[in-house]
């Protein structure tokens, strides 16, 4: 019940920041703090609750099931385990963030525009814990809608056409998951007589080995859109450089970890033989991914294009540990997907304040940023730091363990990968350099963070070191989940 | 006939008393406001009289009409779709200066012809129903004839229709050439006995000209833009819903007697409709800046998509089938609402221009817009999801997976020039605004609870389908 009132709580929330706003345009910014906030602290409460059951291999926390449409066994039902928690975890803080960083960035439609935040924020969670495949894509198509709002309503002066091409490129992948999703339950429906969606009851379902092939390709090519991996990232760029802060935020932290929650949750555990016979490939696409992002990202003059093209190399880390069919790789994965969604998401911020005082995205007019704003300069260099994977902070362990794992399965594509950290190097200092060292550019004076913005980069800073240094507590987290996967 | 059978044709009775009703009325030169009111209440008698006979239902009255629980399911939806219409049209016509009275005996009649449709078991009485449904309709959607568009447009839906007429006519006499009979129950039994069934062939493949006419199916849609163009908004919305979904209806009762999909040719021909359709429907569409132009090639698509689900000719199938008409007709009704409310006294509110940047001026009927827009895109929350999902199942159940894929790429291609509207809405608002309309108060909020209540419905058939289905699923069982 409680995870019900985590996704009901945004979306209350989200109608009320809505039809508050009308009376007072600074409620629902406090609005959408509050639920966010509310969301966190249970969130946090939950991982405190099941900080010792966590350990055991395909063990769920909390499992809650209500019919809804019963007549195609259709299901409501939600369930945690130790990937789920950690997911909701990075959900609601970044949501926190989101809101934040929106405070002052939104001028108009505010009711509106947290509306909409708050239902994406619901739709990740919706994903993150739903257990009926139909549910599950239901969710994976609302948090699409309102997402596709705060593009196409608050971004930049290109949005039109950056919306388009992220909603279409995301539904085209999620239809093709829809037909996967039905031929699997019609399948099950054959072999057993029962139809169902629950995705434990279409877990034993075992599809002859061609059409199976086919299947997982649906599933497969949904979550590498959304990943993205490279002949389909071409949506990434546009969106991410045109959406609101926040919405660049949400995207590069929490939607792109929804592909990779759907190939870990789903391709692995419904098709693991396919799965393993694809493994080669998908890895020779993440490390293609990582070589191929980080070398656009080394040509971009756009501040926030470069950001997301690194996004772009990174996620090819996690694909190609996924594929590496080993624990510890995956606990890199995992190691991944929260680090790169705090460090990205920290990077992404730091893009909107300056958006926000300089009006540009253009590196070229920036440089000497340092001298005006210090605070800023010092954020900005932990976060590429983290983000070229330096020791200590959170990226390191999960680039290091990703690399350990793979390179016990396929020596050439690891050694392939790794380069892909020099690689980041060069374009995380190239940003550095031409955007806060170097000769002053601007001349108008510049504040630097304001105590909401200090607030957000510490919170951001000490979270990334803490991963950093202990990262035990969430590789414990997942381990039951992680070593269910490979038990099998 | 005894009793009973005059008892389950009170409906059709009370819907031809209407029109009557409604000539008497302009006979003692009533108001448009009191012919308004009495056709609303006539509507409600003939729901009254469904309510009345439900019980004794299913009835045949031989030969000419069975009312069953498929005849009720579809005649509902109808008159349902035909109440919203007529509503529309007082906000739509109060304020022109064609005279819009003789505009409510039309509207009836072509009900009427619609409803006959879905209770059809024999020839003649399809045409019938048929010919009363064109012929009103010829005189509906040119009925503002001052208009250039609205001439033109009726000129060649009439032309058109007649000539598809005639194909059904050949049709027909073929069928009967090869059957010996009219019925539906016993052409099925003839074919069954006779071992070759050419002449059957030729004569369905000649009548599906017809009905892929009225269906605007591709390749006989071309009438389907210009006609959505030029009628009236509210008779747009009209031919749309209502004339669709009897010629819908009839098909699939066609269908299912004679067991059609047992035949692979017949199966190749609804398939290469089907995905002619939603391919030229939906490419068509993508550059359209008329939203009523717009709306006629989705249409196109829809119809394409609805037909995958005819396909398969099973039970899931045909309940498929009746929830994406019900999905697909309260949207289409809550579209040509927003249409007809805004459309001033010279020009129908036709142009993409003149919703940009509603959001700021007028909220709720934005937000009814996007959702049914939302809706026809097939996005979760809105019951045009729930259809699509429906049809989807039908196909993958039958593994029909060529006009699955087609349907799943096309519509990905229609979610472009829904979003382009939606966008559109939200826009930054243009300079230029017009002066909001005065309306009869009584009509105009009615009218706006009309819109919002078809919201609310597509949200709730969105997320808790459950009970439509079931209640569907009760109907169809009624035979």
């Amino acid at each position: 019940m409680i995870l019900v009132w985590l996704i009901a709580i945004l979306l209350i929330g989200g109608v009320l920041c809505w039809l508050l706003a009308q009376w007072n345009k600074a409620l629902s910014r406090w609005i959408a703090l509050c639920a966010t906030a509310a969301g966190l602290v249970i969130a946090v409460w939950l991982c405190l609750q099941y900080k010792d059951a966590a350990g055991e291999a395909g063990s769920w926390f909390i499992n809650y099931r209500l019919n809804w449409i019963p007549s195609f066994g259709i299901s409501f039902h939600l369930a945690l385990d130790g990937l789920s928690l950690v997911l909701l975890l990075l959900t609601f803080f970044l949501g926190i963030l989101s809101v934040l960083c929106s405070w002052s960035e939104i001028k108009e439609k505010h009711g509106f525009y947290f509306f909409n935040l708050l239902w994406t924020l619901a739709g990740i969670c919706g994903v993150f814990v739903a257990m009926d495949l139909f549910l599950f894509y239901f969710f994976w198509e609302v948090m699409l809608v309102p997402m596709y709002f705060l593009i196409s309503i608050w971004g930049d002066s290109n949005r039109r056409y950056a919306s388009y091409k992220f909603f279409l490129f995301t539904q085209a992948g999620g239809l093709l998951m829809l037909l996967s999703v039905l031929a699997l339950y019609f399948i099950h429906a054959q072999q057993t007589g029962i139809y169902s969606f629950d995705y434990f009851d279409l877990l034993h379902t075992s599809p002859e080995a061609s059409s199976a092939k086919w299947i997982m390709m649906g599933f497969l090519i949904a979550f590498m859109v959304k990943l993205p991996v490279v002949p389909f990232h071409n949506w990434l760029p546009d969106a991410h450089s045109e959406a609101p802060t926040a919405g660049s935020l949400i995207l590069a932290g929490l939607l792109l970890k929804t592909g990779a929650y759907g190939i870990i949750r789903f391709v692995l555990t419904l098709f693991p033989q396919q799965a393993q016979a694809f493994a080669w490939w998908a890895m020779l696409l993440g490390a293609i991914g990582i070589l191929y992002g980080a070398f656009l990202a080394f040509a971009q003059t756009d501040l926030k294009r470069l950001i997301a093209y690194t996004s772009v190399s990174h996620m090819g880390f996690v694909l190609l540990g996924i594929f590496a069919f080993n624990e510890i790789a995956m606990q890199g994965v995992i190691m991944q997907i929260l680090t790169h969604g705090i460090s990205t998401g920290a990077l992404f911020i730091i893009a909107g304040m300056l958006k926000e005082r300089l009006h540009t995205r253009d590196i070229n007019r920036m440089g000497g940023l340092w001298t005006a704003m210090p605070f800023m300069g010092g954020a900005a260099m932990v976060f590429t730091m983290a983000s070229l994977g330096l020791p200590m902070l959170g990226n390191f362990i999960a680039e290091f363990l990703i690399l350990i794992g793979a390179f016990s399965v396929n020596i050439a594509l690891t050694v392939l990968a790794t380069l892909g950290l020099i690689f980041s190097a060069c374009y995380a200092l190239r940003m550095m350099q031409k955007v806060f060292l170097g000769p002053v550019s601007v001349a108008a004076p510049l504040k630097d963070l304001n105590v909401r913005e200090w607030v957000m980069m510490s919170a951001l800073t000490i979270s990334i070191v803490v991963l950093g240094l202990f990262p035990q507590p969430v590789i414990d987290m997942v381990k039951g989940v992680v070593s269910g996967l490979f038990v099998s | 006939m005894n009793e009973l059978q005059f008892e389950a044709l009170l409906p059709f009775m009370v819907l031809a008393a209407a029109s009557m009703t409604v000539i008497l009325l302009i006979a003692f030169r009533m108001s448009h406001t009191v012919i308004q009111v009495a056709a609303f209440l006539m509507a409600c008698s003939v729901i009254l009289a469904m309510w009345y006979v439900k019980d004794t239902l299913p009835q045949t009255i031989p030969p000419l009409f069975v009312v069953d629980g498929f005849g009720a399911l579809f005649t509902g939806m109808i008159i349902f779709s035909m109440m919203a219409v007529g509503l529309f049209s007082y906000v739509y016509f109060e304020e022109r200066e064609e005279n819009p009275k003789e505009y409510y005996i039309l509207l009836f009649l072509a009900t009427l012809g619609a409803a006959v449709l879905t209770i059809s078991t024999h020839f003649i009485s399809l045409f019938i129903g048929l010919e009363v449904l064109s012929v009103s309709l010829y005189a509906l959607i040119a009925y503002l004839r001052n208009r250039n568009n609205a001439v033109e447009s009726g000129m060649k839906y009439l032309v058109l229709a007649a000539v598809s007429s005639a194909f059904l006519l050949f049709g027909m006499a073929l069928i009967y050439m090869e059957t010996g009979s009219m019925e539906f129950e016993r052409i099925a039994q003839s074919i069954k006995e006779s071992s070759s069934s050419v002449l059957f062939n030729m004569g369905f493949g000649i009548m599906i000209v017809a009905i892929g006419f009225k269906l605007a199916l591709v390749p006989f849609h071309l009438w389907a833009a210009d006609v959505y163009q030029g009628a009236p908004a509210p008779v747009t919305a009209f031919i749309a819903t209502v004339s669709k979904i009897g010629v819908f209806a009839v098909l699939l009762r066609f269908a299912l007697s004679v067991n059609l999909q047992q035949y692979p040719l017949m199966i190749t021909i609804f398939s290469v409709i089907a995905m002619a359709s939603m391919i030229v429907g939906n490419l068509l569409a993508l550059r359209q800046q008329n939203i009523k132009r717009l709306m006629g090639y989705s249409s196109i698509a829809h119809f394409g998509y609805l037909l995958v689900a005819f396909l398969p000719g099973n039970a899931a199938g045909v309940e498929a089938a009746s929830f994406y008409l019900l999905a697909y007709s309260i949207t289409l009704l809550a579209v040509f609402g927003v249409v007809s409310v805004l459309s001033t006294r010279m020009k129908d509110a036709e142009e993409l221009a003149v919703y940009k940047g509603l959001f700021h001026r007028q909220p709720i009927l934005t937000a009814v817009l996007t959702i049914s827009l939302l809706s026809l895109a097939g996005i979760p929350l809105t019951a045009g999801f729930i259809a699509k999902f429906f049809i989807l199942a039908s196909g993958v159940q039958q593994n029909l997976w060529l006009p699955v894929l087609v349907l799943v790429i096309t519509s990905v291609m229609g979610l472009y020039y829904y979003l382009r509207v939606v966008s559109t809405l939200f826009a930054a608002p243009s300079s230029a605004t017009i002066a909001a309309k005065s309306l009869h108060p009584f009509f105009s909020v009615s009218t706006y609870l009309a819109l919002i209540v078809m919201m609310l419905l597509l949200c709730w058939l969105g997320i808790f389908p459950g009970r439509a289905v079931e209640g569907i699923r009760e109907f169809l069982l009624i035979r």
